[in-house]
């Protein structure tokens, strides 16, 4: 896979792969804290901090939002390796 | 309930219909070769990409399932929202660019890049196969019940019609026309759904949806004799002796005094105000008798705030019930697993030109699926406290919230969901089709065909999977359709992800590891749902004490078990040559 690459852009996919990982691992913690609380401590879950709003919709729409963010910062983070590469 | 059709909705409805078709015949007027009708030459922009990547996705589980679960149970089919799009970030980081790089028409060609092993061919075929009929299920009794109200004519007649408008679609122009019919599709489902959210918004909440008094809360029956005829509340079931609508405020928040109706809200105030709210919701309660099988739908007037809280339908989050619990934490990690293992996705990556196209489509899919999914939980609430509710059915709420608006609105949202399960379905036999074509006869039997032949081939299999589509779609047409694809989830992330993640990641992984782990991977994911009490009691209608399954969901067991076997496997066998693991 990616034989063909040119060293310098190998270098950049390989960072931009370890970019991802690490984008990868904050969403599956922020997914796996959702389901602990669903889980464990849904009574947690009616806490209403956000405008009324209680912490079960707040955090789902969190990580909705979440996910939009990270593949952002990812598209990003890879534009730039191509640019330097 | 009883619908009778409207000629707008005929008429809007039958020109979204043929329009798809016909676009469908224009692009698949020239002579195709298997690259263009099995991966679209390779040519499709990555934004219009991204946009199909939605059409694929929001099906009629995303649409009319989790509206429905909404409206019916309250937060809890927002959670099938968080797992539906959290299974995106895993195809983002983990599987788009590396199998766009491995694979050129299918899934199994991605798998196989590195090993050429018949084995591997033949049980990622199978599971490609297996996990395509188990999401298409879904589809058609979705197109189904949405045929019912629109048109006025039975379940059956509508999974006939979409069978049938899907594999012209699919044989026509193959992956090409699929692609476009879902851009469409996708765009006009998300377009439609926020100016759906926006009249959700504007009309605010209503004590018993702004009619005057309280809503009635008589239970109501609805029998079935042994005859077959049909009963309300024990006389025969007409246009006026029937079921009545359902699901209303029933009591606004002390803030607005005697007021019946809020006005306009802003998204967060509709959600805290539903929350300080009283709704009145419908469950169904069956027993049989002589005299028939009896379903009683009884209302219950509850808090907003136990509404919007998980445990509405996942009963044993609220009840801290060991199974009820395992099952959850099992169907959200399918979820999680599932999305980057669907072989309709995972064929949408042959599409684009190159890895960095992929990379971007998949992020243009997580935005327009992201926001479609945040729309659902106005849907649902929307529809939830509409009046318009259809006791007997969880999938009608979406198109019913609609009808509460007008009924040219509701021709337009009927006719996009018809769309919608057009488009999915559409992807889903080009996935199949795919299987048996390219991967079992081509690669895994060895029979030579020309570019010609191949094509027709695929075509030949798209007519036969529509045709079991169909009637599948008519034998399971009692089911919520969320309930359902969450089925397929647990059979792709059990069958394929463990076999996709350990060939990109770990040097070791061995054909025979692969092999192995698709194989049991399926195989147990399969049976288990097979054994599983929710099949013993709903499809066999024996009693859930006789499955001899702990919990219904397999994927808690079934993902890690294909992880575990390709390890395994692996190690028991002759490692890769150099060359296999640097292809």
């Amino acid at each position: 896979m990616g034989n063909d690459q040119s060293p310098p852009s190998r270098n950049g996919a390989s960072r931009s792969r370890r970019i991802g990982m690490w984008l990868f691992l904050v969403y599956v913690i922020l997914y796996a804290g959702f389901m602990g609380l669903v889980l464990f401590r849904p009574d947690m879950l009616s806490w209403r901090p956000f405008g009324g709003v209680n912490l079960a919709i707040a955090y789902g729409m969190g990580l909705i939002a979440a996910a939009f963010l990270l593949a952002f910062l990812y598209m990003i983070a890879c534009r730039c390796d191509a640019t330097d590469a | 309930m009883i619908y009778e059709s409207s000629p707008v909705a005929i008429a809007i409805f039958a020109s979204f219909v043929l329009g798809v078709v016909g676009l469908s015949f224009w692009l698949g007027r020239k002579g195709q070769s298997a690259k263009g009708y099995y991966a679209a030459h390779g040519e499709i922009h990555w934004f219009v990409n991204g946009i199909a990547f939605a059409g694929d996705y929001l099906s009629a589980a995303s649409f009319l399932g989790i509206c429905g679960m909404i409206a019916f149970y309250g937060y809890d089919g927002f959670l099938y929202s968080i797992g539906f799009l959290a299974g995106w970030i895993v195809a983002l980081f983990v599987i788009a660019e590396p199998i766009k790089a491995l694979g050129k028409f299918t899934f199994a060609d991605a798998l196989d890049a590195r090993f050429n092993s018949r084995g591997i061919k033949l049980a990622v075929a199978i599971s490609t196969l297996i996990v395509s009929i188990f999401y298409l299920i879904p589809q058609m009794v979705g197109a189904g019940h949405l045929i019912v109200p629109l048109l006025g004519l039975p379940h059956a007649v509508g999974v006939i019609l979409v069978g049938v408008a899907v594999t012209l679609i699919v044989v026509t122009a193959g992956m090409v026309s699929t692609t476009w019919v879902q851009f469409i599709k996708g765009s006009l489902l998300v377009f439609f759904c926020a100016v759906l959210t926006v009249m959700i918004l504007g009309r605010g909440l209503e004590v018993n949806a702004g009619r005057a008094g309280d809503e009635d809360l008589t239970a109501q029956v609805r029998t079935v004799t042994p005859e077959g005829k049909v009963l309300v509340n024990g006389q025969p079931q007409t246009a006026e002796n029937d079921l009545r609508a359902v699901g209303t405020i029933h009591a606004l928040p002390a803030r607005y005094g005697d007021a019946r109706e809020t006005g306009p809200l802003r998204p967060l105030e509709y959600l805290s105000t539903l929350e300080d709210s009283k709704v009145v919701t419908w469950s169904a309660k069956k027993h049989t008798d002589e005299q028939g099988s009896h379903t009683t739908y009884s209302p219950t007037i509850r808090e907003g705030k136990d509404l919007l809280k998980p445990g509405g339908y996942f009963k044993g989050l609220s009840s801290g019930s060991l199974t009820d619990r395992l099952n959850f934490a099992s169907l959200m990690l399918a979820l999680f697993c599932g999305t980057a293992s669907l072989p309709h996705i995972l064929i949408r990556y042959y599409t684009v030109k190159d890895a960095a196209a992929a990379r971007k489509s998949t992020v243009v899919g997580i935005a327009a699926i992201g926001g479609f999914y945040v729309l659902t939980l106005y849907l649902g609430l929307g529809a939830m406290t509409s009046g318009y509710l259809d006791p007997t059915s969880s999938n009608m709420a979406a198109p019913l919230l609609a009808k509460s608006f007008s009924e040219t609105l509701f021709a337009v949202i009927s006719a996009i969901a018809f769309t919608t399960v057009l488009g999915t379905v559409s992807g889903l036999i080009m996935a199949g089709s795919g299987a048996v074509a390219h991967d079992l006869i081509e690669n895994f039997c060895g029979v030579q065909m020309t570019d010609h032949e191949k094509v027709r081939a695929g075509k030949i299999a798209a007519v036969g999977l529509g045709l079991a589509a169909m009637a599948l779609g008519i034998l399971f047409r009692n089911f919520n359709v969320s309930f359902l694809v969450g089925w397929a989830f647990h059979i792709a992330a059990s069958a394929n992800l463990p076999a996709l993640v350990m060939l990109l990641f770990w040097s070791r992984t061995t054909k025979q590891g692969i092999t192995a782990a698709v194989t049991v991977g399926m195989l147990s994911s399969l049976g288990w749902i097979l054994l599983s009490a929710d099949t013993f009691e709903k499809v066999y209608g024996l009693s859930r004490a006789a499955s001899p399954i702990p919990f219904s969901q397999p994927g808690l067991v079934t993902i890690p078990l294909g992880f575990l076997v390709l390890v395994v496997v692996s190690l028991l066998t002759p490692r890769p040559t150099p060359r296999q693991v640097s292809a």
